[in-house]
């Protein structure tokens, strides 16, 4: 399927402003100001970016612990997840949640996750809910290579063939574990080959291929909406980062992330597969890129000059209600 | 008011409820029964009976009988309900939510804080507990200290079919997410039930019985063992005030904490175990905000700190009775500084 220049210079615009957001997010961690555990993204952009970009708001998706390309790429406010990051009392959670748990449920994102596989059981749900109302909408639920090890992700595929839910459980297989390799963690070493066994279909792709991950995705997508039941997609890619920030990554080969980013870096194979092919030239990209470079420091500045969270926000959101109150 | 057995008063509570809001679905294992079978479809209505008779009216889509996975389905309940549905999620027996924790602990619970209030997650987990049918140690526990601990979730016991009918509509309703328990010695129990709309708020115990000279907590079945030891008691002139907290979170503190500075004395019934338990913390809550009142040391009658036995001449050994109650209330009341 042919995407027209404003899809390509959106899905570009996206990708991008994920990769900047960690990029610089890699950076200001080392200044101190940024607390507790981070977990970036930046290699992955065009899984998320090319999943999304065949979904509404009206779809749902549910993330990891590495979340904030999939809140990006499924429409949460840029600034408001830095502001979150920071744990600023106006960001998108309010400084609640932090890297960890990003949501926001009106544009179908039902957050990042901090639970390794707690993700797939919940976005069933919620391809459930679209099927009662029969509104074609589906559900993506977004997990790692370890992630697919958990019992209850093996629950949640089982539970969606049998219920036949509009449900994508996407594994971005980035060949760690955290520190363990993949191909050691996954028994069969075949993510997407075991999820058939459950009955349903399943397939392997290039996560650091945009367009196939958008066209794998949109057959999928169509196949939920229309009442075809789930589909499991693997996609083998790599984060450029550690597990955590702060990871000493000695699992890594020698110069394994520095060949990765020159040979097959998603961002750079866009960029050349569009100019090539003439369907955008550098000056479209440059500009995105000189834009999202402009976002990103306006996020960064104003999430470092924001305020703290209140004291009460404690207390607060616990509960909707609770007779005799939290404290 | 009609007459109806603690089961009945439940399934007319879901009736009442999935046809008064389309949003309500009921998912679980057997919470019909006869899927995929050469039987009869509608073949169980929940092994206990409760969600009888739900599929034919409500059809398979708010209908859900779903495979033995326990961890899915809470987490389904969770998506259908950021999702804007109203699930009502079996978990056969209580001792099974630890298969279903992740989803409970971690995720229903924290959904609404973690996201700054901009989610909501109306869930009811439906499950039973108790002693009392040599079900041994996997399926007797009364779990709900467990979940009473996490900040964000309800958790309610109903006494009665009355009180099992208000508060499952009353549940169904709230917002947040709640873990109903049910105990499965009561399910036979008769009772007056209100008809119709009829509903129970959470955080207000229930005054069972007033008297001046020691206030009993107890929760679930135990109110009725309860009950018992007090009319044997008031024959000796012993009055005991019986309350039942009916929800452990939130919990009435108020009218515990009042019912106590009038009779000086405290006994509190449950048949979990005594380690970290809402017994110990009802007694601690007291000992911390009405030291003054107290005339005598705070008693707990509980189940012991062991697993539950299968034999019956063990499993009688391992909870509260009368009997016990009845003991630690004259010994409470016997007391001399």
């Amino acid at each position: 399927m042919q995407l027209s220049r404003e899809q390509l210079l959106r899905a570009y615009r996206q990708m991008e402003t994920i990769r900047e957001f960690e990029e610089r997010l890699h950076v200001e961690i080392t200044t101190g100001e940024i607390a507790g555990f981070t977990h970036l993204y930046s290699g992955q952009e065009a899984v998320a970016v090319g999943v999304c970009e065949n979904l509404t708001d009206a779809d749902y998706i549910i993330s990891t612990h590495r979340g904030h390309g999939h809140c990006i790429a499924k429409g949460c406010d840029v600034k408001g997840m830095m502001k979150e990051i920071y744990g600023r009392g106006d960001g998108l959670c309010g400084g609640k949640g932090g890297s960890m748990h990003i949501a926001d449920v009106s544009k179908g994102m039902l957050g990042a996750n901090g639970i390794v596989g707690g993700g797939p059981p919940i976005a069933l749900g919620a391809a459930l809910a679209s099927k009662i109302d029969g509104n074609g909408g589906v559900a993506v639920a977004f997990g790692g290579d370890g992630s697919s090890n958990q019992g209850v992700v093996f629950e949640a595929m089982n539970m969606a063939v049998v219920l036949q839910a509009p449900i994508i459980f996407l594994f971005e297989n980035n060949g760690y574990s955290e520190h363990t390799g993949a191909d050691y963690a996954v028994g069969s070493k075949d993510i997407a080959g075991r999820a058939r066994g459950f009955g349903m279909p399943a397939e392997r792709g290039d996560g650091d291929n945009f367009f196939e991950v958008y066209e794998m995705t949109r057959e999928a997508v169509e196949r939920a909406r229309n009442g075809g039941g789930p589909t499991t997609l693997e996609f083998r890619t790599m984060r450029f980062f550690g597990h955590f920030e702060g990871d000493p990554q000695l699992y890594r080969g020698p110069n394994e992330v520095e060949e990765y980013r020159a040979t097959k870096d998603c961002l750079m194979q866009f960029r050349n597969r569009v100019i090539e092919a003439k369907l955008l030239d550098a000056g479209d990209l440059d500009n995105v890129d000189a834009e999202v470079l402009q976002l990103i420091d306006e996020a960064v500045s104003e999430a470092r000059a924001a305020p703290p969270p209140s004291p009460d926000a404690l207390f607060e959101n616990v509960y909707v209600n609770y007779e005799g109150g939290i404290r | 008011m009609a007459v109806k057995t603690f089961r009945e008063a439940l399934t007319e509570a879901l009736h009442l409820e999935m046809e008064r809001d389309p949003s309500v679905v009921v998912l679980g294992e057997d919470v019909s029964g006869g899927a995929g079978s050469k039987g009869q479809r509608d073949a169980a209505g929940g092994v206990f009976g409760v969600t009888s008779g739900l599929l034919p009216r409500f059809g398979e889509a708010r209908v859900i009988d779903t495979p033995i996975s326990e961890g899915a389905i809470v987490g389904a309940a969770n998506g259908l309900a950021l999702a804007g549905k109203r699930p009502v999620a079996e978990i056969m027996f209580a001792d099974f939510m630890g298969l279903a924790m992740d989803q409970l602990m971690n995720q229903a619970a924290k959904f609404r804080y973690m996201f700054g209030g901009k989610a909501r997650c109306p869930i009811v987990v439906r499950t039973t507990f108790g002693i009392g049918f040599n079900a041994a140690a996997q399926h007797s526990q009364s779990l709900y200290n467990l979940v009473t601990h996490v900040p964000g979730l309800k958790v309610v016991v109903p006494a009665t079919p009355a009180e099992a009918k208000g508060l499952m509509l009353t549940a169904i309703r709230d917002d947040d997410p709640v873990v109903f328990f049910e105990n499965k010695a009561l399910y036979a129990v008769k009772g007056e039930v209100p008809e119709g709309e009829y509903t129970v708020p959470f955080g207000k115990a229930r005054m069972v019985r007033q008297g001046d000279d020691v206030t009993v907590v107890a929760i679930g079945r135990m109110v009725m063992l309860a009950e018992e030891a007090a009319k044997r008691l008031e024959a000796d002139g012993i009055g005991v005030e019986l309350i039942d907290p009916r929800t452990l979170s939130p919990l009435d503190e108020e009218s515990i904490l009042d019912s106590v500075e009038k009779t000086g004395r405290l006994v509190v019934v449950d048949e979990s175990h005594p380690r970290c338990s809402v017994a110990r913390d009802i007694a601690g809550i007291v000992a911390e905000k009405a030291f003054s009142s107290l005339r005598a040391p705070v008693r707990c009658v509980t189940g012991q700190h062991t697993p539950i036995p299968f034999a019956r001449e063990l499993e009688a050994l391992f909870g509260p009775t009368p009997d016990l109650i009845e003991a630690a209330v004259r010994d409470v009341v016997g007391y001399a500084v």
